[in-house]
């Protein structure tokens, strides 16, 4: 299998010339095989009309797989999709931004209605899978949606409550990410990977620092990487705070939901104190941060995040004791751990339905390669497992702050690139609160960026949320959505 | 109930007592204070790293409504002339204002927002429809804390409701992407008048790091005429509530 497959890790920079090129029919033979043995696609990207190369992830060997599709004429190829059905966005994405054709495809709509396409349509044109019947009734919702919420069209196929199917339709939130990291000065884009998903600013930045500092071909100080997971960690904490208070307000469980809103303050109210944005903005630059921790803040920053870690503790313990919550949390919007499988679901929602992915374990980086941690699972794949997920990672979460508060060890700051490598690659897979970010950057023969692509874990996981509420009630579609909490701007770009 | 009942008074008051005067960490980027004294012609360093193009010279001008406050330019002067203090009051009614040059923090706090004669209309109650039309979900999660119990906005009549036919304003945030202008024009259509324009967050008020893409379609702006603006890169909790206690000429 290796020969056929240019064989890297995370954060590394390989020579696009190693790239294996296959032919249609080769290439879907040592692909499917690839997915047999258990890797999984992280990005289909095509370089031109008439080719295209994968990203494969191989989590027992720790390592990643490039190999190329060049196809004959403008023919297509036979869509992985019916095999693998976790190909299924990936396909509809290199169909929608290149024009080639997965062959077969069983679903082949648009994803996000991007600007760059060869076909320009408009989003009032979605071809909705639609159900028939006496009793079958329709429910759309969105784009504009009740709350402080960013756009999204859903659509519900029903029985009465209870929900036959849901079709999401997203590209309301595209802004042309990938098409503006190829303009002007690539080591510049920091603050434009932090607008990729507000929510997820620590860990995208992180992803586009990641790629071109392997690029650049230069390491940084232990005290530059413990600073940026430091940031990653307060982050997912804050953001699993944030998603236990929705999931409270969505069971009508409000003193919890109030008292995780209050305690998400202090946590990224600490980022601001480092780096004067509540989420992190401006902390993360390439070759390293543009902000410190001092020495003299240590202790009070211990002592507000052991504060803040027993407050949760009181809160959760509540939140779980209580039988009217548990009684909406568990067995609602199930997706057992096949279906997470096949789909190819990442990251937090993915670990609650027992898929055990997690970059820093898998493809551990940055400051994860010089500490193990252990992964944490649930097994449930409802509501509940997710709400518990939340809790472990949150604790997780706090245990590895403190420690990195406790080891900081002194070292350079910052040290800017200046170069990067001609006609080379890099991935750079980072594990944020949500699960896997994927970025991509190619350069050309001039040392100039060539592409770069984008992947948020929403864009694999929006379809865990559509079968998810299948038999479920409508009226249980807030609190299934609230707990995948999954991004439409990450998924849109 | 008894857990409720102890988490009550372990925690106690979490409310800010006085949302006017709070102040944010010595850290925290608010108001840019340009000094074109110290700026020296053809260094040109800030303009090279400002990734939305905020910054102009002679005289030595930060341009709030582009500015994402990401502090790259302080890193890039070595000449001093660029700082940023933690002032967070940034909300104006005009355009212009944004566009600061050697102005201090009390001269922004004393001619930043004039009251439209209609303000007095909402003072006990002002509700808005908010719109993200491409936004990072930054911005949108700082309008959400806006509700939440730090900050509870709602002790002034403010929030934000589900259905544009309750609300008097609307509050825009994202650069506007081509996908969401129909939708965010629609919304604007469902509102009776008065329609207060709000517009949050530098993609917003100019595009931002967004600016030169070509998924957007910034013409809602050319319809229709904007009330408040109020910067920020996410606007800061502090920061929205200040400016609409401002623009309905409240000081309580």
């Amino acid at each position: 299998m290796s020969k056929d497959f240019l064989r890297f890790k995370n954060h590394q920079s390989v020579r696009t010339s190693d790239i294996p090129w296959l032919s249609a029919g080769l290439f879907r033979d040592t692909v499917l095989k690839a997915c047999q043995e258990g890797t999984r696609p992280i990005l289909l990207d095509a370089t031109g009309s008439d080719r295209f190369t994968v990203v494969l992830a191989d989590d027992r060997e720790h390592s990643l797989l490039c190999a190329g599709c060049v196809l004959e004429g403008k023919s297509g190829y036979q869509s992985l999709s019916a095999e693998f059905p976790a190909f299924h966005m990936f396909e509809r994405e290199l169909w929608e931004n290149s024009g080639i054709v997965p062959i077969g495809h069983p679903w082949l709509k648009p994803v996000r209605y991007p600007h760059n396409a060869i076909e320009s349509r408009e989003m009032t044109d979605y071809p909705f899978f639609s159900v028939h019947g006496e009793e079958v009734h329709e429910v759309g919702v969105g784009p504009v949606h009740a709350g402080i919420i960013e756009p999204g069209h859903f659509r519900f196929m029903c029985n009465g409550e209870r929900v036959f199917h849901l079709e999401i339709q997203l590209g309301y939130q595209h802004r042309g990410v990938e098409q503006l990291m190829l303009k002007g000065n690539f080591f510049n884009k920091s603050v434009l990977s932090e607008s990729i998903t507000g929510d997820s600013t620590i860990a995208h930045v992180s992803a586009y620092c990641g790629a071109l500092e392997a690029l650049a071909g230069i390491t940084l100080s232990t005290r530059a990487l413990s600073i940026r997971v430091f940031a990653q960690e307060i982050e997912r904490a804050a953001c699993h705070f944030g998603d236990l208070a929705a999931l409270a307000n969505d069971v009508a469980y409000l003193p919890a939901s109030s008292f995780y809103g209050n305690f998400r303050t202090p946590l990224i109210n600490m980022l601001q104190s480092i780096c004067g944005n509540r989420f992190g903005k401006g902390l993360i630059r390439p070759g390293g941060v543009a902000c410190d921790i001092s020495q003299s803040s240590l202790p009070e920053r211990r002592e507000q995040l052991k504060d803040i870690r027993a407050s949760f503790r009181i809160i959760t313990e509540d939140l779980f004791s209580s039988a009217s919550v548990l009684s909406r949390f568990e067995k609602t919007g199930t997706v057992p751990m096949e279906t997470a499988a096949e789909i190819g679901m990442t990251g937090l929602a993915g670990r609650a339905s027992g898929l055990a992915h997690d970059i820093r374990v898998h493809h551990p980086y940055s400051w994860y390669k010089l500490n193990r941690i252990e992964p944490v699972t649930q097994t449930g794949g409802d509501v509940l497992a997710r709400a518990l997920q939340r809790r472990d990672e949150a604790e997780q979460s706090f245990e590895l702050a403190l420690k990195i508060l406790d080891e900081l060890p002194a070292g350079e700051l910052r040290r800017p690139p200046e170069t990067l490598q001609a006609s080379s690659m890099a991935v750079a897979l980072t594990e944020g609160w949500r699960g896997e970010v994927a970025h991509m950057a190619v350069t050309g023969a001039d040392g100039k960026l060539t592409r770069y692509r984008v992947k948020d874990p929403s864009f694999t996981n929006w379809f865990g949320l559509a079968l998810a509420v299948r038999n479920n009630e409508i009226s249980d579609f807030p609190l299934c959505n609230k707990s995948f909490n999954l991004s439409y701007c990450g998924n849109d770009l | 109930m008894i857990g409720c009942a102890r988490m009550r008074f372990k925690f106690g008051p979490l409310f800010i007592p006085d949302v006017r005067k709070a102040t944010l960490s010595a850290a925290f980027r608010g108001l840019p204070l340009p000094d074109n004294g110290n700026c020296v012609s053809g260094c040109n360093e800030c303009l090279h790293v400002c990734p939305t193009g905020a910054i102009s010279l002679s005289p030595l001008t930060i341009d709030m409504g582009k500015c994402v406050f990401c502090g790259d330019c302080v890193a890039a002067c070595t000449h001093g002339a660029i700082r940023f203090s933690n002032f967070h009051h940034l909300a104006t009614t005009e355009r212009d204002r944004l566009k600061v040059s050697g102005i201090s923090v009390e001269e922004y706090k004393k001619t930043a927002v004039t009251p439209p004669e209609n303000a007095g209309m909402f003072r006990n109650s002002f509700k808005f429809r908010q719109v993200s039309a491409g936004g990072c979900s930054s911005c949108e999660m700082e309008l959400n804390a806006c509700s939440n119990v730090n900050f509870d906005m709602g002790r002034f009549g403010l929030e934000f409701v589900a259905s544009p036919r309750h609300a008097d304003g609307l509050v825009i945030t994202g650069p506007i992407s081509e996908n969401m202008a129909l939708a965010l024009e629609d919304t604007y259509q469902a509102m009776p008048d008065p329609r207060i324009v709000i517009v949050v967050g530098a993609c917003a008020i100019s595009g931002g790091v967004f600016a030169e893409s070509k998924a957007l379609n910034r013409s809602f702006f050319d319809r229709h005429k904007v009330d408040l603006y109020i910067p920020g890169c996410p606007v800061h909790p502090l920061n929205f509530i200040n400016g609409i206690l401002d623009f309905l000429n409240l000081r309580k």
